[in-house]
């Protein structure tokens, strides 16, 4: 915990930096801190962003500044509380997080950048598809859109970089790849990330009581389905 | 009693204080781009003060009152009319049925909140009332208000002094003018924290340059023009959390700042924050309007927030005198 860096994001919200880079030891340490928070509120505590190697915590200066007799800065009140907090909070086994399994069509009408990622790292579409499906990734954590998560890491054999220029609409369910990381499409959007996939699943919905699929801490597993699976499944999810 | 779209502007929203709590999935907090402004416009008509209200961009929409109620307006002037006729911002007005609200010309801000008494009744989405343009959800069918929309009002209790003889009837007191826009440049921050990613150089850059709003500016985001600056560390860190006020630095040199629609994480280097209380400042500066920032320390930020809040508490208190005393005769 020696590398655990406070700093100020204004005057209502304090980032906690773990260490400048990506570790599932570090991100461990951070949904541990973002869970107990969650479940011991300091009091003016709003919410809590869990991020690859930093936790943001967003806090009601003005309630704290009227309840609380602080001695210095609010800022630093805080910062005391959640030095207190940090010991406490415990990193959960892997076998405690849940595993999502999600089905992907990597069938050339959904993958427009599948036959690149193969021809670029030397290896067939097939062998990307593969090595795609073969691990079980990590959700570091959740951003950029509602419901999209960062996962990681992909092996070395489809870490490819982001596109130059990025795409003006990629389609809901698209599954890309971005360096070591890879993350599907909730929603339709503008994006970068190279796509080689799609998944009919509905990862984000608003009128649902989770909206999300997915959350920090999570672990996922992709397995192919053939395109009649998938419009199958589109027609069901719709 | 609603109001119903005549003409649409150019984005008009519903929005309150925004979405709190939903970051953690990648869910943006939305909400009204000038929360001072967006008090004030509640209490004048003795509202809540996180009760739903209309943002509106400059072109405004034209608004049509079916029925008696008390409105204001606060933050930009686009020189309102009712039937024709112009009325000032910061007070409580009170409009006849089938009365007309129309925006002549854009003089001063860049965004405008309509309240209602009562406030805007649309269904709460987490929360929360506002618009989220991204996802389409939220606010009123989750998108911008469109010709022909009709906006239900949460019915109140009524306030019945005034026979509404003539077209609109302004009550005599308003809040104070806060903003001019031409005069006022600055913008307090705090350090951000990649401030020392910046070298010495580009921090006094950073502090003694003007920098100007840039057209392609939204309610995601303010892109600035001023004098590039120089990381000393790497372009980009490691995704983190962001929020409104959030100042960036761009790959090229150049700084964003976000704004109430901006993303919930980003992995340009967090150089500076603007304090809370300066917010509604920079949201009610626009296109080629020019800023300079100040540095100020943690303490002095919080002192001004709580400054202000003292004097929103104040202002509170004489709005809701005032109104009592006018409709209640005490």
């Amino acid at each position: 915990m020696d590398r655990v860096k406070f700093s100020a994001l204004g005057d209502q919200a304090l980032v906690i930096d773990f260490g400048n880079v990506i570790d599932e030891k570090i991100n461990d340490q951070v949904i541990a801190l973002f869970n107990y928070i969650n479940s011991n509120h300091f009091p003016g505590f709003i919410e809590a962003v869990p991020a690859y190697a930093s936790l943001t915590v967003f806090y009601d200066a003005l309630y704290i500044s009227h309840h609380i007799q602080i001695e210095s800065s609010v800022l630093s009140w805080v910062e005391n509380e959640l030095m207190k907090m940090m010991p406490k909070s415990e990193i959960k086994k892997e076998t405690e997080s849940r595993l999502i399994e999600i089905p992907v069509c990597y069938d050339d009408e959904y993958a427009p950048d599948l036959r690149w990622v193969a021809e670029i790292k030397g290896i067939t579409a097939e062998e990307v598809v593969q090595s795609h499906t073969a691990k079980t990734y990590r959700v570091y954590m959740m951003g950029f859109l509602p419901g999209f998560a960062y996962m990681g890491e992909v092996n070395d054999n489809i870490d490819v970089p982001r596109k130059t220029n990025p795409r003006i609409k990629i389609e809901a369910g698209s599954v890309g790849i971005a360096g070591r990381q890879t993350g599907i499409y909730p929603i339709a959007s503008p994006g970068g990330w190279q796509i080689i996939g799609r998944t009919a699943l509905r990862l984000f919905d608003p009128r649902k009581t989770e909206q999300s699929v997915f959350q920090s801490g999570d672990r996922v597993r992709f397995y192919p389905i053939s395109q009649e699976t998938y419009l199958a499944q589109l027609n069901g999810y719709t | 009693m609603s109001i119903q779209i005549m003409k649409s502007g150019i984005q008009d929203t519903i929005q309150d204080r925004g979405r709190v709590g939903y970051r953690h999935l990648g869910i943006n907090k939305s909400g009204v781009m000038d929360n001072y402004a967006f008090k004030v416009v509640n209490m004048l008509v003795g509202n809540k003060l996180n009760d739903a209200i209309i943002e509106m961009h400059f072109p405004a929409p034209t608004i049509l009152f079916e029925r008696e109620t008390l409105i204001a307006l606060t933050g930009a002037d686009f020189s309102a009319t009712i039937n024709g006729e112009e009325i000032p911002l910061n007070h409580p007005i009170l409009v006849c049925k089938n009365s007309i609200l129309q925006f002549q010309k854009k003089m001063n801000g860049t965004v405008c909140y309509l309240a209602v008494r009562g406030g805007f009744n649309v269904s709460k989405w987490l929360k929360s009332k506002s618009t989220n343009l991204k996802i389409v959800y939220g606010g009123y069918h989750g998108r911008a208000l469109k010709k022909g929309d009709v906006i239900k009002v949460k019915a109140t209790s009524k306030l019945s002094r005034e026979v509404c003889e003539k077209d609109f009837v302004v009550l005599p007191w308003q809040t104070e003018i806060f903003y001019n826009r031409n005069e006022n440049k600055e913008i307090h921050v705090l350090k951000g924290p990649e401030w020392d990613y910046l070298s010495e150089e580009s921090k006094k850059d950073f502090m003694i340059n003007l920098y100007s709003i840039l057209p392609s500016s939204d309610r995601m985001g303010y892109r600035l023009s001023g004098p590039t600056l120089v990381s000393k560390s790497e372009n980009e860190i490691i995704s983190s959390a962001v929020c409104f006020g959030t100042i960036q630095l761009l790959p090229d040199g150049q700084l964003i700042v976000l704004m109430a629609d901006h993303q919930t994480t980003g992995g340009y280097p967090r150089i500076a924050q603007i304090v809370s209380t300066n917010l509604s400042k920079i949201a009610q500066k626009g296109s080629r309007d020019k800023i300079q920032f100040t540095l100020v320390d943690q303490m002095v930020a919080e002192e001004m927030l709580i400054k202000q809040d003292r004097h929103l508490v104040q202002l509170q208190n004489a709005c809701s005198f005032k109104l009592e005393e006018y409709f209640n005769g005490k």
